[in-house]
C-alpha cells in the first residue's frame, strides 16, 4: 500500500479533527468537558484498533515536532509520548533538562521559547511544579501538553486509566471507583477524580489520614481511611505509588505499616466483587501498594493502561496539532 | 513660598478634624486654618477633595542596598509619592542588610539625595539578620533607627526574642515581626486549604501564623515590651491580637490590602503575583480582616511593597519568589475595597495610615497640626482609574491588580512643604 492509500483510510476512520474541538493545550482534566473527554476517548479507541491493525506509521502529523521537555525522571510516560509522535508521522525531539541551559541559569520561559523558535508544534512537559504547564501556555505560541506537573494533573494518565475501565466495563456511569494510596502528592489521583466525575463515576479517595483530605467531600469525593470498610462496594481500584520524593515529611511511621493497612493481596482481593477491576498507574512498587499475585492476576489491567496509554497520546497529539498550520 | 489649599474637606484623625477649610503652608509648615489667599501664595484648589496628612506605609522594602535590579531608594520612594505616601519605614532585609550604623546613613543619604518621600529606617533586631545575636540597637537607634525586625525572616529563636523586647524598651522602640512557624511552612507556596489542595500546591497553614503570634505575645506580655505583629492575614491571629490588647499588652498590628481583598483562589491561575507571604488566604479569613480593621484590631494598613524584576517573577511558582509591589495601589484599594463597601470611613481609614503609623513608630507625622510638618495627601476620592503597570514609578511591576479598576488616589503630595507630586 502507498503512503497516500494510507492516508486515506485513516482519514475515512478518524475523519477531520472536529470544529467542537478548539483547544489548543492539554493541561488538565479538570478543565475538560465530558464531551471533550469523550471524543479524546473515542478517538484513541481508533488509534488503538489502528495500531492492533499493525498499522504503526500513520503519516497525520507529518511535518510536525514534538518535542518532550521533562525535569523529573520518566521512562514511560515519555517513551509513550514519543512513540505516540512517532506514530502519527511526527518528528520528536527529547529534550534533556540536565544538560540544558537551565543548569547555566537560563529561566524555564526563555529555554521554551528557544526551542519552540526552532520550530517546534507542540511541547510535551513535565515538570516538578504544579503550575509549570500553564506558565509555558501563556508564553509560547505551540501547543503545550501537561505530562504531569507536581502533584496536580497528569491528564493522559488519567485519560488512559478512564479508557482502560471504559474498555471492560462499557461506560463509566454508576461506576464506584477508589483511589487508593498517596493522593495528597498523587497528580494521577487528580486527573482521575476529574474525569471520572465528569463521565459520572462514584470516587472515593482513600489512604492514611496524612495523605487524604477529607476536604475532598467539598468537591463531591467521598474519602475513606478504610481500604477492608470500601472494598466491597468497589467497581474499580487504582492503585497509587507512594511518592517518597514528593513527601517533604513521613506521612506514615513504616512501609511495613502502609503495607499492612492498604496494600492489596490476595486476602484482600477475596472480599472484593466478583469482577472488580485492579489498575496501577505505575510504577508499582510490588508487595507496597499491591502484592505480585494480585499486580499480575486475572483482575489486573495493568499492562493494557500500558497499551492504552499510546492510544490516548496519539489523540491527544492529533487534536491539539491535527489541524493546526 | 507659602502654599495655600483651599476649598478641601480636611480630615486629620489625629485632631479628630473633618471640615472643608483652607489650609495654609508655610516655611515647610502646617501654618494656619481657615486661611484666605493674600496673592503670594502657590493656590492648590481642593474643592470636591480631601486634605490629608501625608500617607505613611510602615512596611515597604526598597531593596537598596543590595538588589538594585527590583528596586532603589529613588524609584521606591518615588513609587511612594505616587501613591500618595509622604513617608515610608524600610525593612532591613537588604544586602547588607541594615544591621549597622553605616547602612542606616548609607539609606538616609540615598533619601536625602531622592528628595522624594521621608524614609525611617527599620533595623535589624540580630546581627546579619542571622537570628543569633541582638544587633547593635543602640548604636542603631543613634543613627536614626525608629524600629527593629528581622523582616524577611522570622525571629526565631524565643531567648532572642524575649531579649529583643527587653532590650528595646530601654529605648522605647517596638519590636516587629514576621510570625511564621517555619516548619510548617517549608515549600509552602500557597495557603493551606482547598485550593491548595485541588491544584496540588504545598500549602502554608494558618496555624503556622496563629502559633508564632500568640508566642510573641505572649513574650511581650511576659516583658512589658512593644510587639508589632507584621502583616496579620488569619483571623485567629487577628482575635489573639484582639484579646491581648483587652489584657493590655503591648501589641500593634497592620494589614495589607490584599489580604482583605483576594483569597487563595487567586492561584488557580497559577500566576506568581498571586504569591505572597503570608498567602492569599480564605474568605473567612479575608473577613477576619475586615472585621479586625472595623473594630479597631488592626491598628494601620501597610503595603508590604516587595519588589521583584520581572525574571524572578516570572518563573516556575515554587521558584518566583514571594511578595508583589503596593505602594502605587494601595489607596485605590482601600477607597474601593473598604470605603466604598462601607466598612470603613474615610476618617477610620486615615487614622491606619497616618496617625496610627506614627504613633506605632513614635515619628512625629500623621497629622496636620499647627506647626507639624507639611507633608499633605490632597485626594481625589472618587476618580475611577485602571491599574497599569506600565505607569509605575516602580522599578518592578508585580502587581496581581493589572487591569483593576479602582477608585481615589492620590492628586497632590506635598513633602515638608514642598509639592513633590501633582497630578492637577
Amino acid at each position: 500500500m502507498k503512503g497516500s492509500d494510507v492516508m486515506a483510510t485513516e482519514a475515512v476512520e478518524l475523519g477531520h479533527v472536529p470544529q467542537s474541538w478548539t483547544r489548543r493545550h492539554l493541561l488538565g482534566l479538570e478543565e475538560l468537558t465530558a464531551e471533550e473527554i469523550t471524543l479524546i476517548l473515542d478517538k484513541a479507541v481508533v488509534f488503538k484498533r489502528l495500531m492492533a491493525e499493525g498499522r504503526k506509521k500513520l503519516q497525520l502529523l507529518a511535518g510536525k515536532t514534538c518535542v518532550t521537555l521533562f525535569f523529573e525522571d520518566s521512562t514511560r510516560t515519555r517513551t509513550s509520548f514519543m512513540l505516540a509522535a512517532r506514530r502519527l508521522g511526527a518528528d520528536t525531539l527529547d529534550f534533556s533538562a540536565s544538560t540544558s541551559s537551565l543548569s547555566k541559569g537560563e529561566t524555564l520561559v526563555d529555554t521554551a521559547k528557544n526551542i519552540e523558535a526552532m520550530g517546534v508544534d507542540v511541547v510535551v512537559m513535565r515538570h516538578r511544579t504544579p503550575g509549570t504547564p500553564q506558565l509555558l501556555a501563556q508564553n509560547l505560541a505551540c501547543s503545550v501538553v501537561n505530562a504531569g506537573d507536581g502533584p496536580h494533573e497528569h491528564p493522559t494518565q488519567g485519560l488512559l486509566d478512564i479508557m482502560t475501565i471504559r474498555e471492560r466495563r462499557g461506560s463509566l456511569q454508576g461506576l464506584t471507583v477508589a483511589l487508593v494510596g498517596d493522593i495528597a502528592h498523587s497528580r494521577t489521583a487528580r486527573s482521575n477524580i476529574w474525569g471520572l466525575k465528569k463521565l459520572g463515576a462514584h470516587v472515593i479517595v482513600c489512604g492514611p489520614s496524612t495523605l487524604v483530605s477529607p476536604r475532598w467531600a467539598e468537591v463531591g469525593v467521598e474519602y475513606s481511611y478504610s481500604l477492608d470498610d470500601i472494598l466491597p462496594r468497589v467497581d474499580v481500584l487504582n492503585l497509587l505509588r507512594i511518592q517518597f520524593e514528593r513527601q517533604f515529611s513521613r506521612p506514615f511511621p513504616s512501609v511495613r505499616e502502609y503495607a499492612h493497612l492498604y496494600a492489596m493481596n490476595s486476602e484482600r482481593l477475596a472480599r472484593t466483587k466478583h469482577d472488580i477491576l485492579i489498575l496501577a498507574p505505575g510504577p508499582i512498587n510490588r508487595g507496597v501498594e499491591v502484592t505480585p499475585d494480585v499486580a499480575d492476576g486475572s483482575h489486573s489491567a495493568i499492562l493494557e493502561q500500558v497499551t492504552n496509554g499510546v492510544a490516548v497520546r496519539m489523540a491527544v497529539l492529533w487534536l491539539l496539532t491535527g489541524n493546526r498550520k | 513660598m507659602s502654599i495655600l489649599i483651599q476649598n478641601g474637606r480636611v480630615i486629620d484623625p489625629s485632631q479628630q478634624m473633618d471640615r472643608a477649610t483652607n489650609l495654609l503652608i508655610a516655611e515647610g509648615r502646617i501654618a494656619a486654618y481657615d486661611a484666605e489667599p493674600n496673592g503670594r501664595e502657590e493656590i492648590i484648589d481642593a474643592a470636591g477633595k480631601i486634605v490629608a496628612p501625608g500617607l505613611i506605609d510602615m512596611h515597604v522594602h526598597l531593596r537598596e542596598p543590595g538588589r538594585e535590579e527590583d528596586e532603589t531608594i529613588e524609584t521606591g520612594t518615588a513609587a511612594a509619592l505616587a501613591g500618595g505616601f509622604t513617608s515610608i519605614a524600610c525593612m532591613p532585609n537588604t544586602d547588607p542588610p541594615i544591621d549597622s550604623q553605616g547602612t542606616v546613613e548609607f539609606i538616609r543619604g540615598q533619601a536625602s539625595r531622592a528628595d522624594n518621600c521621608n524614609i525611617f529606617v527599620v533595623a535589624c533586631v540580630s546581627k546579619n539578620r542571622e537570628g543569633k545575636e541582638l544587633a547593635e540597637i543602640g548604636r542603631l537607634v543613634e543613627a536614626g533607627a525608629v524600629a527593629f525586625t528581622d523582616d524577611g525572616s522570622p525571629i526565631y529563636d524565643p531567648e532572642l526574642m524575649r531579649r529583643a523586647f527587653e532590650y528595646c524598651l530601654m529605648f522605647d522602640k517596638p519590636v516587629l515581626n514576621h510570625s511564621e512557624i517555619r516548619e510548617l511552612t517549608e515549600r509552602g507556596v500557597m495557603h493551606e486549604g482547598l485550593t491548595s489542595l485541588l491544584l496540588g500546591l504545598p500549602g502554608m497553614p494558618p496555624a503556622a501564623e496563629d502559633a508564632m503570634a500568640s508566642r510573641d505575645i505572649a513574650l511581650a506580655e511576659a516583658t512589658g515590651g512593644r510587639f508589632h505583629l507584621m502583616h496579620v492575614s488569619t483571623g485567629n491571629s487577628i482575635d489573639a491580637v484582639r484579646r491581648a490588647k483587652r489584657r493590655g499588652v503591648r501589641v500593634t498590628t497592620e494589614v495589607c490590602p490584599h489580604h482583605f481583598t483576594l483569597t487563595d483562589e487567586c492561584l488557580r491561575s497559577f500566576d506568581s503575583n498571586f504569591k505572597m507571604k503570608p498567602p492569599l488566604r480564605g474568605a473567612g479569613h479575608v473577613k477576619g480582616c475586615i472585621d479586625g480593621l472595623v473594630d479597631g484590631t488592626i491598628d494601620a494598613i501597610v503595603t508590604d511593597h516587595a519588589p521583584h524584576a520581572k525574571e524572578k517573577k516570572m518563573q516556575e511558582l515554587d521558584r518566583a519568589p514571594f511578595g508583589i509591589v503596593g505602594l502605587e495601589t494601595a489607596l485605590g484599594l482601600v477607597v474601593t475595597r473598604l470605603i466604598e463597601p462601607g466598612y470603613l470611613d474615610w476618617s477610620a481609614v486615615l487614622a491606619k495610615m497616618t496617625c496610627n503609623p506614627a504613633r506605632i513608630l513614635h515619628i512625629p507625622k500623621g497629622t496636620l497640626q499647627i506647626g507639624a510638618d507639611a507633608d499633605v495627601t490632597v485626594i481625589d476620592p472618587a476618580v475611577r482609574w485602571t491599574v497599569d503597570p506600565a505607569e509605575f514609578r516602580s522599578k518592578s511591576t508585580n502587581t496581581p491588580f493589572t487591569g483593576w479598576e479602582l477608585t481615589g488616589r492620590a492628586e497632590v503630595v506635598i513633602v515638608g512643604g514642598r509639592v513633590k507630586l501633582s497630578r492637577q
